[in-house]
């Protein structure tokens, strides 16, 4: 008997979990992102921090660069399409990568559809800023779930307003009476049958991980104390001074994010982290794109 | 009864809910010293190449090799099984190297080939058993000191020697109680 695909792709993102998932642009990266214990890799064209400077539209990989990364490394391989590109979406699934990111760090194809994500039997991942957004993507077929965080700046600031905003909305959709549901799916523009699913479990439906300007071990324990349950790390790792080093330490780092001595260890002598931006004068707020 | 789970990366927590249903205390295995008073460990499913990784810094990986050499009881689950695997194949990585079975790595393809099936298994339940593969692996080759419980097209999946309990899918991830129940009946 063949069980809905919806359910085995929940089951791998479950297989992610406490693990980090680095975006690289070539094999030698994922070879780097894999040695270094990486659970996952992400192909993408440029990290955010080269997006953001160098400007102009971020598309979907070379299919044959995400080839070359399949047969380099064991661990499964995602790749970034644009919001809303229903055929971007379908070469990868055509080249069997095993989870497609309908990111907002790549220039959006569509301004008012997001992908029907159940039309595919890939999985998806996509970002989320607070729970109603969260439970609009995994209403369209999402099988995990990202903050949006600020990509390529380094500030994790936003990846904790985020985490922390979706916590809070949890919190208060598990406490409140019944009869209270159906307006706080109205007030949060939520799937009502998903509202009643964090009501009576108190999480998401899919495993949730934080991600958008984590640059050090620090940052990676922040967000798993803050209760995400895995980190994406962008440039926060190839764009740092010792990028191995810093792979390492920021997988670590999520295994022992509750032990500061640990943390201290591993934070010790890892070289140049990125240099960072000052969120407030950026001229692009990835974090905005999306509905 | 007191069961460890390695809490290195991948989905511990499952495991650790399926006992707790079993009144079984449990421990996160994240360091050697948690390996104390265990009467059994769970390696879980997650990326066998971060677990492999991990074991060898934390220097868990001998102790956990000494403790199953002296008996203890061991159950893993898709990449809990192919670090137990005395050989791995398909991109390998450095395991326990403690059971006597070779496992292929992604045997069934990406993601996409993932599924899930009903099966009778006797040794471990008299009703259907439902059996979830992600990305799994399977033994193509094992030593005849090995008993398989089940086969899956003519590969073995499912497998028993000693101390030690191997399956390619996640038990954890059903409903289904019957596998841990037989793995602390190991215990």
């Amino acid at each position: 008997m063949i069980m809905a695909n919806s359910n085995l792709n929940k089951n791998l993102a479950q297989m992610l979990k406490g693990g980090v998932i680095m975006d690289v642009t070539n094999a030698e990266q994922a070879i780097i992102a894999e040695k270094a214990g990486a659970c996952a890799v992400m192909a993408l064209e440029r990290v955010p921090a080269d997006i953001r400077k160098q400007g102009g539209v971020a598309r979907m990989s070379d299919p044959k660069m995400i080839k070359e990364i399949q047969e380099a490394v064991s661990i499964p391989v995602m790749a970034k399409v644009r919001i809303g590109h229903l055929v971007e979406a379908q070469i990868l699934e055509a080249i069997g990568v095993d989870f497609i990111d309908e990111s907002e760090v790549l220039t959006p194809a569509d301004e008012e559809y997001h992908l029907d994500k159940k039309a595919y039997n890939v999985p998806f991942v996509c970002g989320a800023r607070n729970l109603g957004e969260a439970l609009r993507r995994i209403g369209e077929g999402a099988s995990m779930i990202r903050t949006k965080g600020e990509a390529g700046t380094g500030n994790v600031v936003e990846a904790v307003r985020h985490m922390r905003c979706m916590m809070d909305q949890m919190r208060m959709v598990k406490n409140a009476p019944r009869e209270e549901l159906m307006t706080i799916a109205k007030d949060l523009n939520a799937p009502f049958d998903l509202i009643e699913y964090v009501w009576e479990n108190g999480k998401l439906p899919v495993v949730n991980f934080a991600a958008g300007g984590v640059a050090t071990p620090a940052d990676a324990a922040l967000m798993m104390q803050l209760g995400s349950e895995g980190v994406f790390v962008g440039s926060g790792i190839f764009k740092s001074g010792d990028p191995e080093k810093r792979a390492q330490a920021i997988v670590k780092a999520v295994t022992y994010y509750n032990d500061p001595k640990m943390l201290a260890e591993i934070s010790e002598d890892l070289g140049e982290p990125m240099s960072g931006l000052e969120i407030d004068t950026l001229e692009n707020k990835y974090a905005e794109r999306g509905w | 009864m007191k069961i460890g789970v390695l809490a290195l990366q991948g989905a511990f927590i499952e495991h650790i809910n399926h006992l707790k249903k079993l009144h079984c205390e449990t421990v996160e295995v994240r360091k050697v010293e948690d390996l104390n008073n265990i009467d059994g460990i769970i390696i879980p499913g997650g990326e066998s190449t971060t677990m492999s990784k991990l074991l060898k810094e934390t220097g868990i990986m001998e102790s956990i090799r000494e403790k199953i050499n002296q008996g203890l009881p061991v159950w893993g689950t898709c990449a809990g099984m192919i670090i137990l695997a005395k050989e791995n194949e398909n991109h390998p990585i450095d395991g326990l190297k403690v059971m006597d079975i070779k496992v292929r790595r992604n045997a069934y393809g990406s993601q996409i080939d993932s599924f899930e099936e009903m099966v009778d298994i006797k040794e471990i339940s008299q009703n259907p058993l439902s059996l979830v593969f992600i990305r799994a692996p399977y033994i193509y080759e094992h030593d005849s000191k090995v008993q398989i419980l089940y086969k899956k097209d003519g590969k073995a999946v499912a497998a028993k020697q000693g101390n030690m309990f191997a399956t390619a899918f996640h038990p954890e991830l059903t409903d289904n109680l019957e596998f841990h129940r037989y793995f602390l009946s190991m215990c």
